[in-house]
């Protein structure tokens, strides 16, 4: 299966664009995870137009699963260049999966401050939901199996991959 | 335990049991032995939990849950209530033990006093302690549950402080290739100057130097990758690092030393003498500093000098090194 990431994109933009007029929200701040909804949310701050720099979170500091496999070794640390207090947010990552990510993500925004909304956009939504977490916006919907998976390469060009799991 | 920690392969003997069989940091006790990439992941880690301290909420909930105690068997202020700090930042619970005044006066052993901490399901113990090789023998005691740090044993070591020493070196010079570090003062009853030797050398610097009186080098130094100078002129030219060591007052009584003033004369850091170093050449010191007996305050406080910069690094360090060794007891036993 081939997919256009770049038409996900246009999608993802045009929607959130629906979204913010709808709800009235202005003057948006996008905040990416690290690594795949950075580039997503590089991508979207061009389309839309935005001046200010991207935040990125690293939410390994946040994740639920430090007690069984420890620290992540990764390097980027959080970076969210503003002050999030009563601004409106747009959280995106690459693919909303278990909802585990964006959970971490949540904590970790609010403890920069409290803003006045945050709206999640994914450029990738499937089924397999852990926790009561839903997208506001997204590029696409895939109905995989829990053995199949779906993974944004990147960041140049940005593609997905799918694949069966090897059992 | 031994007391003279220079000479004694107490930790080259043994320095993998700071390793768990991952490869990752269990204990950290010694710089001796762990590999360069172990101790860039160290740094790694730091840099990430460094902009934590900057947040509006200043800490992360990783190691929340999580109990640790500072074990002090010997009086110290900076080191531990930064290890504090550290806990706190990571949520976890910290528990401050001053074993001077309580259990071992009363004649408590040491061995009972560890059962007694293990039985209140605790998850580190930062040692601190005066003799030599007292953090790896706590580690050899402890239930497997448990991480040991060392926050400094007697003229042994102590890692935590070489790591911020290389954090600040790193972020104020980018890399360690070509460096030329000057190390100054009382290298003899230095724990931090045998940790940092160990942690310049692993990292590939270019040059170690030991700089001081005769009575105050141990003979063997040169075995671990340093040159030795007994001028402080002829130590720090051209030098871009410049480690000024605290000078222990008690080296004064037992004549090893001449009076402060000549001390101060002889090798202490002051302007005129700062400039026969690099000129973009860095001034640290572990602090607390003596003012006018190691180093001027004209240094001590000048554009050179990123003494502050050490002490804020001291706490991401930290962070990264609990985490990462509470971390590696998720995993043990895993695979």
């Amino acid at each position: 299966m081939n997919i256009d990431v770049n038409m996900l994109l246009d999608t993802l933009s045009e929607e959130v664009k629906e979204h913010l007029a709808e709800s009235d929200r202005k003057e948006p701040l996008i905040i990416g995870v690290h690594t795949g909804g950075v580039w997503i949310a590089n991508a979207l701050r061009e389309r839309l137009a935005i001046d200010d720099p991207i935040g990125e979170l690293n939410i390994a500091f946040y994740r639920d699963d430090f007690s069984r496999i420890g620290l992540h070794p990764t390097v980027e640390p959080s970076l969210l260049p503003f002050d999030i207090d009563d601004r409106n947010l747009i959280l995106v990552d690459d693919i909303l999966y278990t909802g585990r990510t964006v959970r971490a993500a949540m904590n970790e925004i609010f403890d920069y401050g409290r803003p006045a909304s945050v709206l999640l956009a994914t450029l990738v939504e499937r089924g397999g939901r852990e926790l009561p977490i839903r997208a506001d916006v997204v590029g696409t919907r895939l109905n995989l199996k829990a053995s199949e998976h779906v993974k944004l390469l990147g960041p140049d060009p940005l593609r997905l991959e799918l694949s069966k799991a090897k059992i | 335990m031994e007391h003279n920690g220079w000479r004694s392969g107490f930790s080259s003997m043994r320095a993998n049991h700071q390793i768990d069989e991952n490869g990752r940091l269990k204990h950290f006790l010694s710089i001796e032995g762990l590999p360069r990439d172990l101790l860039l992941d160290i740094l790694d880690s730091a840099e990430r939990f460094a902009p934590v301290g900057e947040r509006a909420v200043k800490n992360v909930p990783l190691l929340r849950g999580k109990t640790v105690v500072n074990l002090f068997f010997e009086p110290s202020t900076r080191t531990r209530s930064t290890f504090e700090l550290a806990a706190k930042r990571l949520s976890a619970d910290i528990m401050n033990l001053n074993i001077d005044s309580s259990a071992t006066s009363k004649g408590e052993s040491l061995p009972d006093t560890l059962r007694t901490l293990e039985a209140m399901h605790c998850d580190m113990f930062v040692v601190r302690h005066q003799n030599s090789g007292a953090a790896e023998f706590i580690a050899r005691q402890v239930a497997p549950h448990i991480s040991v740090i060392n926050a400094g044993d007697g003229r042994h070591a102590h890692p935590t402080q070489a790591m911020l020493d290389m954090l600040t070196i790193r972020r104020k010079k980018q890399q360690f290739k070509g460096l030329v570090v000057a190390i100054v003062g009382d290298i003899a009853h230095s724990r931090v100057a045998r940790s940092e030797i160990q942690a310049l050398n692993t990292l590939g610097v270019a040059e170690v130097r030991v700089v001081g009186p005769k009575t105050l080098i141990p003979s063997q130094i040169e075995a671990l990758g340093t040159k030795v100078f007994h001028q402080i002129e002829s130590g720090i030219k051209g030098a871009d690092v410049v480690i000024m060591l605290r000078l222990q007052q008690e080296r004064m009584q037992s004549s090893l030393l001449p009076s402060a003033q000549e001390y101060f004369q002889a090798y202490g850091l002051t302007e005129r003498r700062l400039k026969l170093a690099a000129n973009d050449a860095v001034v640290m010191h572990p602090g607390p500093i003596n003012r006018g007996i190691e180093i001027d305050s004209a240094v001590a406080d000048g554009p050179q000098s990123v003494i502050l910069q050490q002490v804020t690094h001291g706490i991401a360090v930290r962070m990264a090194v609990m985490s990462m060794a509470i971390g590696a007891q998720a995993t043990s036993g895993a695979t």
